[in-house]
């Protein structure tokens, strides 16, 4: 990372995806820079999981151009098969329902993050298989980073545990770190304070914001807690049925009618994080 | 339904009370059933006189099949009512009967004893389910716990029973039968070994593994027979040839997911028999493939009486011939690839693709979301574990002498799946336990004849009530922050704690 200012990172232009009849994401262009928070806020079902889908490859958007560029060099991510974006564009996300290998341990997580790298290490299995001391060397490099990650999101002592056993906030942390240990340019977290108390979101936020100062990479951040959004983003998206109904400032995005308009109809955002809330957990229970 | 409802308003000592007027009910509907069902199919035996087709009454069949269903149910019904002790003894009652009572065909007596026994085994179950004060999570944990122990201590085991492998020839009461049970003990654990990379650590479902023990098998046949290769060349020859086979039914199949997968694997296990079973000009068809050359002492010498043109075994060690040494020396040939294959199996454990393998298990689409090609590494434990199916194959083909299509049906496939899944997938202790458990056994108790085969499927049964996640199900990690403080145990028990806790 060159420089300290905010260079472009990721460019959405035009993108749609379409299931069948249903416009999940509809003619949406926006833009994210290095070092920034972005925020993607809206009511349940506005297309915000479905984006990141196609930013990560596990859907091909029907339309629409998904540019990232990293290093000088531009990578679309909308032509790139799925781990492709991972490994070459450094696109890394979280799921809105954790998705940790639950009978891995917490280290064991954070290794897998860093397949690419050792796999390349072993030789693709053959110096592995063989033990050399290059391989040796690499994998301690990696256990180094993976604890670096526990030491921030204060798991360390936990390394050895399975991942299935930890509580809620735990794995909703490790599930950050481990997208972490892929070493991105661009992190994709879809809702990582769902469910977590004051205290934990605290951390949460503290966490990332240390990320965005220390390793200065760039966040996409889908969140309903509109404080959250207001307290640590820089800029917000919101999206509406598919459409993009607002962009910019926190301040300009909350006063923005059509977003009150988009929430319920209410004058008043500062009550709403809640009912979305309960309605976020509500749908995450029906899907399990 | 209506049963269901009354059990739970009306309880009695935590047993529900018995409702006759619902049982009578129920018992009179299911002995009309059967009757609907087995007058038909049961009471009317078509039979050929004189080129005239004559239907012959089997009314007693009929009886006996509908007291048999009707009394079977009334054990059903009894467990949902929580009368299992009565049960149990009532079943088992019924399946000693089967043996004496006079049935009309063999049929029945069969159906008589097949459902006396399921039905004991329900009760057996019902009775462990609700022994009073035993929590079924509790129990379940501290099942995880005695076997982290165990695998602990695997740690040990293991080299005292390769010590031990290694001995057993020796031993004074090891005459012929004995070392070729151990031989194909070791067979299975080798295929169990095997398979485990693709159905215990990828995931996978593969109900076609024996596909590529039979691409082993007549790959070594032949390219002994008909190149006249020796052992040691085709051997790696045999692996290449099943591993590429591995590799070519990956490509069209790793796309696809969960049952679908296993179904085509499935299919393409029939398909290489069937291929096997029909090209006669290249694989002999149905005749297999005879005389094929057994192995020599690593080409140096021959395990004959005499040689002409080269040196026995017996020579070269100036001892006297023994048929026996041919059989001890398959032995030590198949514990060696046995072994080969379970340090193979360890070490990739403990590498980048191992790790892969297990994360693809545990959940494929957050394994391609850190960047793990799916495909290519599904075809990596495809290949790989053909490889290892490939070696097993060419040791049994010089182990036979004779192949045929018959060896790599359905069901061997299925025995070695079985080994794996009971053993506790991932677990290679495991495979060695359920090996001896399902091949030893009725080995063993090979005079007990078809029963055996009863006794396997009732145990089978009952092990995936007990532990449905296999015997040793618990997993090792590969790797530890903390290195090994004390047992592995103690550090389950924290973690169990601690998740209860938050819970
Ligand atoms: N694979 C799919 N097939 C069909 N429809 C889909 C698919 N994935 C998403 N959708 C639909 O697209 C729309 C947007 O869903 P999406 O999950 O992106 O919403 P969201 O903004 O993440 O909502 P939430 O806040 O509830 O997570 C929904 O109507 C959903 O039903
Ligand atoms: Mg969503």
């Amino acid at each position: 990372m060159s420089a300290l200012q905010k260079t472009p990172l990721l460019e959405v232009q035009h993108l749609t995806m379409r299931f069948g009849g249903l416009v999940a994401i509809d003619d949406v262009s926006f833009a994210a820079n290095n070092r920034e928070i972005t925020a993607i806020i809206g009511p349940n079902g506005a297309g915000k999981t479905t984006l990141f889908n196609c930013l990560t490859g596990f859907y091909k958007p029907t339309v629409g151009c998904l540019k990232l560029t990293r290093d000088n060099e531009d990578y679309l991510l909308e032509r790139m098969p799925g781990h492709d974006i991972t490994k070459h564009a450094r696109v890394a996300r979280t799921f809105q329902n954790i998705r940790l290998f639950s009978r891995m341990t917490v280290l064991e997580n954070l290794l897998v993050a860093q397949h690419n790298k050792l796999q390349r290490a072993s030789a693709f299995t053959l110096a592995g298989l063989l033990g050399l001391p290059a391989y040796k060397h690499v994998e301690q490099s990696a256990v180094d980073l993976a604890r670096f990650w526990l030491d921030r999101i204060n798991l360390t002592a936990r390394a050895d545990f399975e991942a299935g056993n930890l509580p809620y906030g735990d794995q909703r942390r490790l599930e950050i770190a481990r997208a972490m240990c892929t070493e991105p340019a661009l992190l994709c977290l879809d809702e990582p304070a769902a469910g977590l108390n004051p205290r934990e979101s605290a951390a949460l936020n503290d966490l990332l914001l240390d990320i965005r100062e220390e390793i200065g990479i760039g966040i996409l951040l889908i969140e309903h807690d509109m404080s959250v959004v207001m307290r640590i983003s820089d800029h917000v998206v919101v999206l509406d049925y598919g459409r993009k109904i607002a962009d910019g400032e926190p301040e300009a995005v909350r006063n923005d009618p059509e977003v009150i308009k988009a929430y319920l109809g209410e004058e008043d955002t500062e009550e709403l994080p809640d009912v979305i809330k309960q309605d976020v957990e509500a749908a995450a229970k029906e899907e399990n | 339904m209506a049963v269901e409802t009354q059990v739970s308003s009306s309880e009695e000592n935590g047993r529900p009370a018995l409702d006759w007027q619902a049982i009578g009910r129920e018992l009179f509907f299911t002995a009309l059933v059967a009757f609907g069902l087995t007058f038909v199919l049961v009471g009317m035996q078509t039979a050929d006189r004189g080129g005239e087709l004559i239907i012959i009454p089997r009314f007693t069949d009929v009886v006996y099949a509908i007291v048999m269903l009707t009394l079977g149910r009334f054990g059903y019904i009894m467990l949902r009512y929580r009368r299992a002790s009565f049960v149990l003894i009532a079943s088992l009652a019924a399946f000693g009967l089967s043996f004496v009572l006079p049935f009309p065909s063999l049929f029945l007596e069969t159906m008589c004893m097949v459902g006396g026994l399921l039905i004991a085994l329900m009760a057996v179950v019902t009775l462990i389910r609700h022994r009073p004060g035993i929590d079924m999570r509790e129990r379940d944990r501290a099942m995880d716990r005695a076997a982290a122990r165990f695998q602990e201590l695997s740690r040990f085991i293991g080299p005292i029973l390769v010590v031990f492998a290694i001995i057993l020839p020796f031993l004074p009461f090891m005459d012929r039968q004995y070392i070729d049970i151990a031989t194909l003990l070791l067979m299975y654990i080798m295929l169990g070994w095997g398979l485990n990379i693709i159905v215990g650590l990828a995931g996978l479902l593969d109900l076609g593994y024996v596909a590529f023990y039979a691409i082993g098998a007549y790959s070594y046949a032949l390219l002994a027979v008909s190149f006249d290769l020796s052992f040691w060349v085709c051997l790696p020859l045999a692996g290449v040839l099943a591993a590429l086979g591995g590799y070519l039914l990956g490509f069209p199949v790793l796309r696809l997911r969960g049952d679908y997968f296993a179904i085509v694997t499935l299919g393409f296990g029939e398909i290489v028999r069937i291929i096997l079973l029909n090209w006669y000009q290249f694989t002999g068809g149905p005749d297999g493939i005879g005389g094929i050359p057994r192995p020599s002492f690593f080409g140096i010498a021959e395990f004959l009486p005499a040689s002409r043109d080269g040196i026995t075994f017996a020579e070269l060690f100036g001892i006297d011939f023994d048929p026996m040494h041919r059989l001890i020396f398959l032995y030590f040939l198949i514990l060696a690839l046995a072994l080969l294959v379970n340090m193979v199996s360890l070490r990739l454990r403990k590498l980048p693709l191992g790790r892969a393998w297990e994360a693809l298990r545990e959940d494929d689409i957050a394994s391609q979301s850190l960047g793990i090609n799916r495909t290519n590494i599904k075809l990596a434990a495809f290949t790989i574990s053909a490889a290892f199916g490939g070696f097993a194959g060419s040791f049994f083909a010089t182990r036979q002498g004779f192949i045929s299509p018959e060896s790599f049906t359905f069901l061997e496939s299925a025995i070695i799946l079985a080994i794996v899944v009971l053993g506790g997938m991932g677990s290679q202790l495991g495979v060695v336990i359920a090996t001896i458990l399902l091949i030893g056994l009725p080995e063993v108790f090979r005079e007990l004849e078809q029963y055996r085969m009863l006794a396997f499927g009732a145990g089978m049964v009952l092990i995936m009530l007990w532990r449905p996640r296999g015997l040793l199900a618990h997993r090792d990690p590969s790797i530890l922050l903390h290195g090994r403080k004390g047992p592995g145990a103690d550090r389950i028990e924290a973690e169990q704690k601690a998740a209860e806790a938050t819970r």
